[in-house]
């Protein structure tokens, strides 16, 4: 069997899968969310470099890498804004984060 | 290969307004918290710079960075709209930091920095730009959100604004990552060629875009995160979040939709039809029952978005210059009401509840009058600004024979005037509370400068109308 672009766009939409349901089916810490963005991130990039080198364009890797670059600062300001709650509220569990209805 | 510099001149104003907040966190970073004022006011100085940048600079379309980056007429117009926004929002803020003692001089720099994010937004030319403006602006207000930070409301508002945004990002991108992969291109000139039949991966690649930009600019479905991070937010922040951002992503999803999707125009005309319908109906029901003044400004502000994303779906010339219209008379009315809600002081401390306004009409007749005008305006009673936006984005939708969609709008307003009078009911009818601390002048300013533009908008509306369909042209 040949490795084929469909395989790698399969892995990349069961990856963006994986992590659209770990955002929301998981209860219990922040810190998953996070890794599950990171997760989504990371099936772009899958996507992006599958594609480029199927049709042969070198936009999708540069594409790639300005999504990691991006990907680094987004967790970075993701886990100051955590610590800054933590700080506040003194647990980091998805369900505590209840202040306001919504 | 060409190595040579790409002209920067197109976007002078994006470096101008970068290159300010380098040397204002220098600033910031060497002369500490007793820079703040001088550093928020540099800001709008900037902002202010940076607008009067665009307005001065030659007309037509400019292209640059390889054709990622357009200025045309569409972009000057909604760049000095998001600029007089930012600009506005900090002006109010300026106050309420000093009154609650609050001394931070990042806040300055970051509506700088999200202020180049939504410059980017609005010129972006294709989904590389696109992400970059999204992200630039959105990094920065998820820490904007977060400001207060010994505040458990704000960190709140900002934990949950991050992962509501992140998550939006995520299908923005995934959704770029399939229309790269089906047409072959990032640029929207490209998309626009190649995609000119719909086929299954160009539909579902729209549909994750679409979903992504409806979460920017808070619409439903995708509207869960707006009224607690309105809510959670302190109040100048939640002024500059109903106002500049919104008007960023409404000018991205209209480039986005115009100028690189024209060929399968029936698909996203859909969807646009059915966010539109779902936000004015959400917008103008959910705001009924609540009793804080900014979760309804919350709801109001999705309810607006439904009725500009009208304009959207009739995805004519006539209907984007409705969306233009209705941006630039959304702004003045929010920020104005905006203006007064951080007016709303007692003994030192900011209230929020809608009950708190009692009697205004006794203790302070001149706020409360302009106050009464702005939230008419915001339920669209002739002969006010509101009416005008929403006639020019039904009248087109009824031009492009959507006239389910113009009926459920104007029934929606209808519904939807009823929470605004309320207040103004309470204003006028109900006994007078305490009397409010006296108003700042800078939020006197603001309130006085939008209300008489939406009292007397109808005197003389051809500037602002021919600018819009001038801009809308230049998308088709």
């Amino acid at each position: 069997m040949t490795i084929g672009l469909s395989h790698y766009l399969t892995v990349g939409a069961i990856l963006f899968t994986l992590g659209i349901l770990g955002i929301f089916l998981n209860r219990k810490n922040v810190i998953v969310i996070l890794m599950s963005i990171e997760l989504i991130l990371l099936a772009v990039n899958i996507n992006l470099v599958a594609f480029s080198a199927f049709i042969g364009d070198i936009v999708g890797q540069v594409f790639a890498l300005l999504v990691l670059t991006v990907a680094a600062a987004e967790t970075a300001i993701g886990l100051a804004i955590l610590v800054v709650y933590f700080r506040n509220r003194g647990s980091i569990a998805v369900e505590d984060i209840n202040l306001m209805k919504g | 290969m060409n190595l040579a510099l790409p002209a920067f001149t197109p976007a002078l104003p994006e470096l101008v307004v970068l290159t300010g907040a380098l040397a204002l966190i220098l600033f910031g970073a060497i002369r500490g918290e007793q820079s703040v004022g001088m550093i928020d006011v540099a800001a709008i100085l900037l902002l202010a710079a940076a607008a009067l940048l665009i307005a001065l600079m030659p007309g037509g379309r400019l292209e640059t960075f390889g054709g990622s980056f357009v200025l045309d007429d569409f972009a000057r117009f909604l760049k000095i709209l998001a600029l007089v926004g930012a600009a506005a929002a900090l002006l109010m803020a300026l106050d309420f930091w000093h009154k609650e003692h609050q001394r931070r001089y990042e806040y300055g720099i970051l509506v700088l920095t999200a202020s180049a994010g939504m410059m980017v937004m609005v010129s972006a030319n294709d989904l590389i730009a696109l992400y970059l403006g999204v992200e630039l602006m959105s990094l920065s207000l998820y820490v904007v959100a977060a400001i207060d930070r010994d505040n458990l409301r704000s960190s709140e508002a900002g934990l949950k604004y991050f992962v509501l945004g992140a998550l939006s990002s995520g299908m923005l991108l995934y959704g770029a990552s399939l229309l790269y992969g089906f047409t072959g291109t990032v640029s929207f000139a490209g998309i626009a060629a190649a995609a000119t039949a719909p086929s299954i991966g160009l539909v579902f690649g729209l549909v994750f875009l679409f979903a992504g930009l409806a979460f920017k600019v808070s619409a439903v479905p995708f509207h869960m995160w707006t009224p607690d991070v309105y809510e959670g937010a302190p109040t100048p922040v939640t002024a500059l979040f109903a106002a500049a951002p919104k008007v960023a992503a409404t000018a991205l999803f209209v480039r986005v939709a115009i100028v690189a999707f024209p060929g399968i125009l029936p698909q996203w005309q859909q969807i646009i039809i059915f966010i539109a319908i779902a936000s004015m109906t959400l917008g103008a029901f959910a705001a009924i029952g609540q009793a804080n003044i900014k979760r309804l400004m919350a709801y109001s502000s999705i309810g607006h978005i439904g009725y500009a994303l009208v304009g959207l779906a009739a995805g004519t010339a006539t209907g984007v210059a409705g969306v233009l219209v209705y941006m630039a008379i959304y702004l003045a009315m929010t920020l104005g009401a905006f203006a007064c809600i951080l007016a709303m002081r007692r003994k030192g401390k900011a209230v929020e509840e809608i009950v708190e306004l009692a009697g205004l009409a006794r203790t302070q007749p001149l706020v409360a009058f302009l106050l009464a005008a702005l939230l008419f305006s915001l339920a669209g009673i002739p002969p006010l600004a509101g009416f005008f936006a929403k006639f020019y984005v039904f009248l087109a939708a009824i031009e492009a024979e959507l006239f389910t969609l113009a009926v459920i709008g104007v029934l929606a307003s209808v519904v939807g005037a009823y929470y605004y009078l309320r207040i103004v009911k309470i204003m006028y009818m109900d006994e007078p509370a305490e009397k409010f601390e006296p108003m700042a002048p800078t939020l006197g300013l603001v309130l006085g400068v939008t209300g008489l533009f939406v009292i007397f908008f109808f005197v003389y509306p051809a500037p602002l109308i021919a600018a819009a369909q001038v801009a809308a042209k230049s998308l088709f």
